[in-house]
């Protein structure tokens, strides 16, 4: 029958050839698109980069079935890039693992272990860790704390599990929180809440597409953010140029209109030269600077300038280097050390104390708000003052002249002034321009200088707080921004409220004292903090009590991840949770990141595989070597399966600063759990345990509001109602509407201050989702977006001073006198009936105390900060340094690296000799490193799934064919990489794509590194991050990973002890010793 | 002319649909792959091999039985346009095209498939049908592009089916719905064509002058195709044919050769049976055309 039916519908019918209609199968007749037979579809986000794509689950029979784009987003439009695509695959493929499994001490190989009993035996070893490793004191100040116990990750979960995992581990005295943001984003943090007031880009991506000139630099935004970057190709359709500054030409720049290659690590060189050209030829716009910024505010008569100082700033002390930035100072008002740094008698601190350093970390609290400053500066509106901001920024980069530029950085002199010409043309009243960056701009030892030139520029152009200007730092982790405002960071409480210091802040008076300053949005600070406070600890926090503010840690130093690792390999730190992070991998100096943790008593693993950092006691690198055995490790390992996005609720926040609700598609398989139900479980677990307990070390975990509703077969806590805390509620138990009905009372409570208003009306507004179809660009009804739902930040600077639009090309927000209220497209980042023509009086105190035209409301004056009084321990101003490891002798002065930067002298992290240093020539070439459109991060959501796999199956370094020649490298083949630290192998991959660079008549080669790549999963070969040391950004400690210097040779590298070996020979031939490379 | 029998179902789909087809406009592709992904997970097209190429970005080589949207990387020192490449003093441009089954107007897969396999949908696209294929691989030479291949697990002939199962519901093929930057364009062939006329005359009058359409014409050697492309250089630059031809263009002249040598033969059978004893001759077998 099967066959005669065909043919009688041939010999019947019209299709008498049989190719069409008569040759169709039953079954093909019959198929349907599984979307069509779903049970229901999802609303979801993608789990990879932070552009945040909408995807729709389709599940049948309670498994999934298809994931695919969400057309209704405005962000992504239905579209997702090749990882976005393989979230099907990444969720229900063969990558995951479902059951807990356990390493005994020394073991050899992994045991499975029931879930409960695992939970079980964590919960134990915290609480003996805990115990054996409490600290009351330290230097006879109250610290009450543990150093025994680390946690590393968060970026890639919701913004409710990190809530969770800040909220218990703080709770638990734990203060070595840290995630991804910190080896990502920090400096954006620093760079622009430090000029701008918060440390979010200023802009959303979809706004790209009324920009006039797009600039990336520091990013590979077409392979990193491929959705994203339609909202390039719209500028570009639109008319707008497209230039690309990159040591590389990408993806990217194959669809820019100008590539502009640049030596790693010369980015402040070539945006001063930008600065430069703007001042030197009068091009910046005015109006907007004089009103807008602090161009006019006049500087203390004893700051120094590095033009002065050959290359540092007046108040550095070479022996601490650190600065003290009381000469940094406008003249009429001071910072408050934004740090709280006063000490507790209030009356009796001196000068110095007062506004002297920073404590470390302490720059990245203006995520959301500036420097607290006090008293009203001193102006010059004629800008001519010798000592006012625009001259004194005059000065600083004059020297930044394209000869400078084409020397230092390697950019031919007719593309720079292309830049120039282009940038400038399409900036001013009518035209906009934006900057874009990532990564590339932020891992360098003075990362926060590089976008605080960014910054400067854009300030100049009077680019920011319009539509399609601004900064867009492009984030790389699903919520990324998320968890750094509620953040697992070591240094902030969640909205970038600061973490106590122990030599400061005894009580919270002075701690509110000193950090709640009397101008500016920041003087609610108490009631943000005393909320928070109400939120973690309810009813036990009491006014008489403070309330409980003495059971938070206390820090006495940086606790950064990096720090972290040296307290592991110094026996302190002997517990360690890696929460979706792969350190062995994706941290500098990997092999560090595994000594580290062949020294912990025990470590927790949740992910959805067998990543690296779960199996370096059996395979790792130093087992291979000989430095390592598996017998001799002790370290106890739990691996626990980690639910993935679709198997939980809860809020990603992504690059735009938007809060995105995904709903929960499946419940997870097996053991797998969310971190949300691992987080409350163990705390649920640890207070069961320590119930009862009368020592006072436990009061805060026993006092902790715990009392989340489960549900569902695995008892999974409510995200929602985590969410609900975040936004906070009132004496009656309402939830709140916004920030602004915070009190310090201790009436209201609420986890994050940023985030009030997120669930307004007791309504998940981060689950909204109209249409993109049904509402302008703006885009006000999807999702919800902090602070307030502001889409563009600073917009008020959008219109001129009398609050009219500077152009209607450009219009945005603006006042409209007869109603008295600001209105427009987006929501007024203003106070809305704050007129134009206000001045405020002089005793005037909070944000009442900023003018009717100061756009920036989160600095103290109200001001875009060209020049930095406060809030950057570095530096007033970006200046050129070069990279902790660099073949280039600094071309601008006599300071070759940062002296403000954070090195590390330890046997593993040896520096290198730099620019003319003997040895220098050892590791001759510069070393980039950067991702791939196919892989993620450290590769475990991209290593372990076959169809991102195949698209880039290994590890490899590209390199010109004029270095592959020096070193006979041949395309195809191996070549080993060295530096100090380690050695790796590649295969060869020669391309015109990686140019050479002239500098000065000098040749320098690059050799760029995708740094994905691990020996664990199915697309393998070493990591680019052996290469690297810790060397730190001292306001956000980053680790340097974009600019190094290496050696190349041709061949695979030495296998077992050969190795270690081989990294030894080029030490002694480069003459490396503990202190080469550590002076300031 | 070719052997056109296709030509009426493929531009006058039946059922009351119109043609559809891909317009995959190569100046706009950024190399991201999303398309080879979104394919191979809605069609549960297994993983095609692990290997590091060398070729650019591209380590999936080509189209066969196990990935049906294929993205080549062409590194040239060419200029694009007015672009200002910044690798030194060289000009240089990096190609991007992301590849697919043509979905021919004359089709010789389709010819060529002798069980009905393979066959002309409503949409005038021409899609495999797994479970009637029975793996004879008549259809991989006669295709002038290389798409089709055969799948080494299951035997049987796979490619592109424009995602023949999600046309009913409304929804575009997963390639072109996924792909990032609009470059994969998909909808009714006819608007497809106009909308590639308009964007050629853009791409030119920005200063690519090499840019070209292909497959948009049907008086081609496959009567057009139902995937065209607007490419930045040569066919040959991206590995397509420069100059296509259904293989089974000649296949009516060979049957009227066979009719004529059949003819002949019988004639010289009856003239040398004349006389004798007669015999009786077999037609060919298979599906009745």
């Amino acid at each position: 029958m099967d066959f005669a039916w065909p043919l009688l519908r041939q010999l019947t019918g019209k299709d008498r050839t049989a190719r069409g209609e008569a040759a169709k199968s039953a079954k093909t007749a019959a198929l349907r698109a599984r979307t069509e037979t779903a049970d229901r579809v999802v609303k979801s986000v993608c789990p990879y980069c932070a552009v945040g794509c909408g995807q729709n689950v389709y599940v049948r029979d309670e498994k999934v079935i298809q994931i695919e784009g969400d057309p209704d987003s405005p962000i992504s439009r239905g579209r997702l890039c090749p990882k976005g695509a393989a979230s099907l695959q990444l969720t229900t493929g063969p990558g995951r693992r479902h059951k807990a499994l356990y390493r005994p001490p020394g073991g050899a190989d992994w045991e499975e272990i029931d879930l409960d009993r695992a939970m079980d035996m964590v919960a134990d070893r915290i609480i003996a860790t805990r115990r054996e490793t409490w600290e009351w004191e330290k230097d006879g100040l109250r610290t009450a704390r543990t150093m025994g116990i680390a946690s590393l990750g968060g970026a890639t979960l919701d913004n409710e599990e990190n809530y969770l995992i800040k909220k218990l581990l703080t709770a638990l005295g734990v203060v070595q929180i840290e995630n991804q943001a910190r080896v990502c984003h920090s400096s954006s943090v620093v760079g622009l809440g430090s000029s701008f007031g918060r440390g979010g880009a200023t802009t959303f991506m979809q706004d790209l597409q009324h920009s006039d000139c797009v600039v990336i630099q520091g990013s590979n935004f077409a392979e990193a953010h491929p959705v994203g970057f339609q909202w390039v190709m719209e500028a570009k359709a639109r008319g707008a140029v497209i230039i690309h500054v990159d040591p590389r030409f990408t993806r990217t720049s194959a669809l820019a209109d100008v590539h502009v290659p640049i030596r790693p690590g010369s980015d402040v060189a070539f945006v001063g030269g930008l600065i430069n050209y703007v001042l030197d030829n009068e091009l910046y716009f005015r109006e907007y600077v004089l009103n807008y910024t602090n161009a006019a505010t006049i500087l203390r008569e004893d700051y120094r300038d590095t033009e002065d100082l050959d290359g540092v700033f007046s108040g550095f002390d070479p022996d601490s280097r650190e600065y003290d930035t009381t000469s940094w100072q406008y003249v009429g008002m001071e910072a408050v050390a934004a740090s709280g740094r006063r000490e507790q008698h209030y009356e009796e601190r001196t000068e110095q104390e007062r506004t002297g350093h920073e404590p470390p970390g302490r720059a990245e609290m203006h995520g959301s708000a500036g420097a607290p400053m006090d008293g009203t500066p001193e102006r010059d509106e004629t800008l001519r003052h010798p000592r006012c901001v625009l001259q004194v920024l005059r000065r600083h980069f004059a020297r930044y002249t394209p000869e400078m530029v084409e020397r230092t950085c390697g950019v031919p002199r007719h593309l720079f002034e292309e830049v120039c010409r282009r940038l400038t043309e399409n900036s001013g009243p009518d035209k906009t321009a934006e900057f874009v960056y990532a990564v590339g701009w932020t891992q360098h030892s003075d990362g926060s200088q590089f976008i605080r030139s960014a910054c400067i520029l854009q300030l100049l152009l009077g680019n920011i707080g319009r539509p399609g200007g601004g900064i867009q730092a492009l984030r790389g982790h699903a919520s990324i921004q998320g968890s750094s405002d509620i953040p697992t960071l070591f240094n902030l409480l969640p909205g970038y409220l600061p973490m106590p210091y122990a030599h400061e802040h005894e009580g919270l008076r002075d701690f509110l004292q000193a950090d709640a300053p009397p101008k500016g949005f920041w003087a609610n600070m108490p009631a943000y903090m005393i909320s928070l406070l109400k939120a973690w600890w309810g009813d036990a926090a009491q006014p008489d009590n403070d309330f409980r503010f003495g059971w938070l840690p206390r820090l006495t130093g940086s606790h950064s991840t990096y720090d972290t690792v040296l307290e592991q390999l110094n026996g302190v730190c002997k517990g360690y949770f890696l929460l979706g992070e792969n350190p062995a991998v994706g941290s500098a100096n990997a092999k560090m990141q595994r000594l580290g943790m062949a020294q912990l008593d025990w470590l927790v693993v949740r992910d959805f595989t067998l990543i690296e950092s779960a199996t370096w006691w059996k395979d790792g690198p130093e087992i291979e070597t000989g430095e390592l055995r598996t017998a001799d490790i002790g370290t106890e390992v739990f691996f626990f399966p980690a639910a993935c996005h679709t198997e939980k609720c809860g809020s990603f926040t992504n690059t735009n600063r938007w809060l995105q609700w995904r709903h929960q598609a499946v419940e997870p398989e097996g053991d797998a759990r969310s971190d949300l139900w691992f987080m409350y479980h163990m705390g649920r677990i640890i207070r069961e345990k320590l119930a009862g307990s009368t020592d006072p070390m436990d009061e805060p975990v026993l006092n902790l509001t715990w009392d989340y509703p489960v549900s569902g077969p695995t008892a999974e806590p409510s995200a929602e109602a985590v969410l609900a805390e975040i936004n906070g509620v009132d004496a009656h138990g309402r939830p709140l509407s916004g920030y602004h009905e915070l009190k310090s009372d201790g009436s209201t409570r609420c986890g994050c201050w940023i985030y009030s208003g997120v669930y307004a009306d007791g309504v998940n507004q981060a689950a909204r989702r109209k249409p993109h179809t049904e509402q302008d660009w703006i885009a006000a009804e999807w999702a919800w977006a902090w602070p307030a739902n502001r889409r563009i930040l600073y917009n008020r600077a959008s219109a001129r001073p009398d609050g009219s639009p500077w152009s209607e090309r450009k219009r945005l927000v603006w006042w409209d006198e007869q109603a008295g209220r600001w209105t427009g497209h987006d929501v007024p980042d203003f106070e809305a009936d704050k007129s134009p023509g206000y001045r405020p009086p002089p005793e005037a105190r909070g944000a009442e105390a900023l003018s009717g035209v100061d756009p920036f409301i989160m600095q103290a004056d109200g001001k875009g900060w060209l020049f930095a009084p406060a809030g950057v321990v570095d530096g007033p101003l970006p200046t050129h340094y070069e990279p902790q490891d660099s073949p280039v002798p600094n071309p601008f002065h006599g300071h070759q690296r940062n002296p403000a930067r954070k090195v590390y002298e330890h046997e593993h992290n040896r520096y290198q000799p730099s620019g003319n240093e003997p040895g220098s020539n050892v590791y001759p070439y510069v070393v980039t490193t950067y991702r791939l459109t196919e892989h993620f991060t450290a590769g475990g959501m991209s290593r372990f799934t076959p169809y991102l796999s195949e698209l880039q199956p290994e590890m490899f370094c590209e390199v010109s064919p004029e270095l592959a020649a020096e070193r006979g490298l041949v395309h195809g083949d191996w070549a080993t990489i060295v530096t100090a630290r380690n050695a790796i192998e590649a295969r060869v991959m020669v391309t015109d794509r990686i140019p050479s660079l002239h500098l000065n008549g000098r040749v320098l080669h690059q050799i760029g590194l995708p740094f994905h790549f691990g020996p664990n999963g199915m697309a393998t070969g070493d990591a680019a991050n052996e290469l690297a040391s810790i060397s730190l950004d001292p306001n956000s400690h980053i680790q340097e990973v974009k600019a190094m210097a290496a050696d190349i040779r041709p061949g695979r590298r030495p296998r077992g002890p050969a190795l270690p070996e081989l990294v030894r020979s080029y030490q002694r031939r480069a003459g490396v010793t503990a202190g080469t490379g550590t002076e300031a | 002319m070719a052997f056109d029998l296709d030509h009426s179902l493929a531009e006058q789909p039946t059922d009351g649909h119109r043609r559809v087809g891909f317009f995959t406009d190569t100046s706009i592709c950024i190399g991201c792959k999303a398309c080879e992904v979104a394919c191979k997970e809605w069609n549960d097209v297994p993983e095609d091999g692990l290997d590091f190429t060398g070729m650019s970005y591209d380590n999936t080589v080509g189209l066969s039985a196990d990935t049906w949207r294929h993205v080549a990387f062409i590194e040239q020192r060419r200029p694009l346009g007015h672009q200002e490449p910044g690798v030194g003093e060289m000009d240089f441009r990096w190609l991007m095209a992301s590849d697919v089954c043509k979905h021919c107007t004359h089709a010789a897969c389709l010819d060529v498939c002798p069980t009905g396999s393979l066959f002309r949908t409503e949409y005038g696209t021409v899609v495999v049908q797994e479970d009637v294929c029975n793996g004879c691989g008549y259809c991989v030479p006669a295709c002038p592009f290389g798409v089709i291949g055969k799948r080494e697990t299951t035997g049987v002939a796979a490619k592109c089916t424009m995602c023949y199962d999600r046309l009913p519901a409304g929804e575009q093929p997963a390639c072109a719905k996924t792909c990032p930057t609009d470059s994969i364009q998909f909808g009714d062939l006819d608007e497809l064509r106009e909308r590639a006329d308009r964007r050629l005359a853009q791409v030119r009058e920005a200063g690519m002058t090499s840019a070209r359409l292909y497959g948009h014409d049907p008086d081609d050697g496959v009567g057009g195709t139902g995937a065209f492309f607007l490419l930045l250089d040569e066919p040959e630059v991206y590995g397509l044919p420069p100059d296509p031809v259904v293989t089974t263009k000649d296949l009516p002249s060979m049957w009227r050769h066979v009719g004529v040598a059949a003819v002949a033969l019988l004639a010289g059978v009856a003239a040398a049976a004349w006389g004798r004893t007669g015999s009786g001759t077999t037609g060919p077998r298979g599906r009745i055309r």
